[in-house]
Parts: structure tokens; C-alpha cells; sequence
């Protein structure tokens, strides 16, 4: 999994390519709490076009991104979600607690 | 009879297996059994989404494993092995079961229901997306390894392969 970042005066975008789960989560979350909590950036966005995987501890750490902007009502948003990706968020109920969209240009315009 | 491997974890207790894994609780193997259970899943004949469900299924009772019965101790041993079992009715196709072997201590059954899901918050969907995902969720404890077992059947439409 790598995780890079592109950042504009109030957005910053992960980029993330690989599968997200117990070996890396921890990273996922890190660089999350990082630009919200410590840096408060007003809008957080997670391009995982390339993520064709996600378990319960990624599904987890997205969780936390999102408490933790909605403590401080900043933007939490993703795209680009993958079959499997769009299924765990389906299961655990939490598809239309995200803000989802289909692609960047989406995601930046909304 | 059962057969031995070399971490000495003793769990096989039949034959015709479709496919056996010894690996270590590392969590960077995850990758590994979940490209080969895309593989197997693929070859026994579930449809795309039936696949993706197994595959989760596995993935996340391993990383139960190694985060729960090892407490993320990654040189442990764990056993995975996947067999063809009949239909349970005569209008229903043959399954793939799965079985995960650990030497972990015995497991609370009653901490393997999962959370409730009306509740935002992170942690304790594995176990969710396991029951979600699968036809059969059964633990038991055989001696000092506690086995966990998982079986997905066919939908009968779909049941082309016979490996």
C-alpha cells in the first residue's frame, strides 16, 4: 500500500494505490487524524480508485477520519470506491454515513 | 489420521484437501492467502461477488487471529485449510469449507457476535463482515487450538468447476 499526498490552500488529497488492511491501516489512520486533527484542514479527501481492498481495520481507520472531522466540522470525503470497497461500507451500514462520490472532479465540485 | 507440521500445531484430520496453508500470524500475509483464495474461489466456481465475500470472510477471521488470539505477535502459527463439502439438501450445490487452526487461548464464545451496527464507530465489523459473508460461522476449541469453521455453498447455477 503507499499512501501520497496533494494538498491546495483548504484540500488535501490521499491518494492511496493497494490493498488497505491490518499490515497498513495504521498508516491510513496516522496520515488522517494527522491533516484533520493536527493540521485542521477543512477538507479531507481520499481518492481510492486504486484500493481494491479494504477490511474492518481500513474500514475503521475511515471511521475515525470521519468523527474526528465532524468533531471539528470539517469536510470528510471519498471516491473512487472499488466492488469490494463499496460492499464493507454497504455491510457495516456506513455507505451513506461517507460522503461518496464517483470521481475527483465529484468530489471537488460538491 | 492426522498430519504434523513443523511448528508442531497438529490439525489436519482428513484428506482431500483443495488447498493448505501453514503461515505465520504477520499481517503481512494477508496479501498472500487473499490472492490465493481469489484464486481457489475462482477455479470452484463463485460468482464474483460470492468470491470477494469469501476471500473477506478469511481475511478477516486471520486478522481476528492475529490481533485477538495472538495479540499481534507475528511469528505464531496458523493452519488454513479449504475442502469441497456436499449440499445440504438435494436442491442445493456443494460448498467450500474453511477451516482456521490456532494455538491462541480458548476463545468467550459470547465475544464472537459482533457489535450492533446502529452505532457510529470504528472496530468490531470483522466479525460482522464474516457472518455477512458466509452460509456457516462455527468455532470450537479441539484441545489447544482453536478451530475456526467457515463454509460458503455454491449457488447451484454456478457450480461449473469440479477441481
Amino acid at each position: 500500500m503507499q499512501i501520497s499526498a496533494r494538498f491546495s490552500d483548504s484540500t488535501t488529497i490521499f491518494d492511496v494505490t493497494g490493498d488497505i488492511d491490518l499490515a497498513n491501516s495504521p498508516e491510513i489512520r496516522k496520515a488522517l487524524l494527522r491533516e484533520v486533527r493536527e493540521k485542521r484542514t477543512p477538507r479531507v479527501v481520499m481518492n481510492l480508485s486504486n484500493v481494491r481492498y479494504i477490511d474492518s481495520s481500513g474500514v475503521a481507520s475511515l471511521v475515525e477520519g470521519l468523527k474526528a472531522s465532524r468533531d471539528l466540522n470539517l469536510r470528510f470525503i471519498l471516491f473512487g470506491l472499488s466492488a469490494s470497497a463499496r460492499e464493507v461500507l454497504q455491510l457495516s451500514r456506513l455507505l451513506k454515513i461517507f460522503e461518496v462520490y464517483d470521481n475527483e472532479d465529484q468530489a471537488l465540485s460538491s | 489420521m492426522r498430519e504434523r507440521d513443523t511448528t508442531g500445531i497438529s490439525l489436519a484430520s482428513k484428506d482431500g484437501f483443495l488447498l493448505k496453508l501453514e503461515l505465520l500470524s504477520d499481517p503481512k500475509l494477508l496479501f498472500v492467502v487473499r490472492g490465493a483464495l481469489e484464486r481457489l474461489t475462482e477455479v470452484f466456481g463463485f460468482s464474483p461477488p460470492d468470491r470477494r465475500s469469501v476471500t473477506r470472510a478469511v481475511d478477516e477471521a486471520l486478522t481476528n487471529i492475529m490481533r485477538h488470539c495472538y495479540k499481534g505477535r507475528t511469528d505464531q502459527p496458523i493452519e488454513l485449510c479449504c475442502s469441497r463439502v456436499p449440499p445440504r439438501s438435494s436442491e442445493q450445490a456443494d460448498g467450500l469449507e474453511i477451516l482456521l487452526c490456532d494455538q491462541g487461548p480458548a476463545i468467550d464464545p459470547a465475544k464472537l457476535r459482533g457489535r450492533r451496527l446502529d452505532e457510529i464507530k470504528p472496530g468490531g465489523l470483522g466479525l460482522h463482515f464474516i457472518r455477512q459473508s458466509m452460509d456457516t460461522v462455527e468455532y470450537r476449541r479441539v484441545g489447544t487450538i482453536n478451530q475456526f469453521r467457515l463454509v460458503k455453498y455454491l449457488q447451484p447455477s454456478t457450480q461449473l468447476h469440479t477441481p
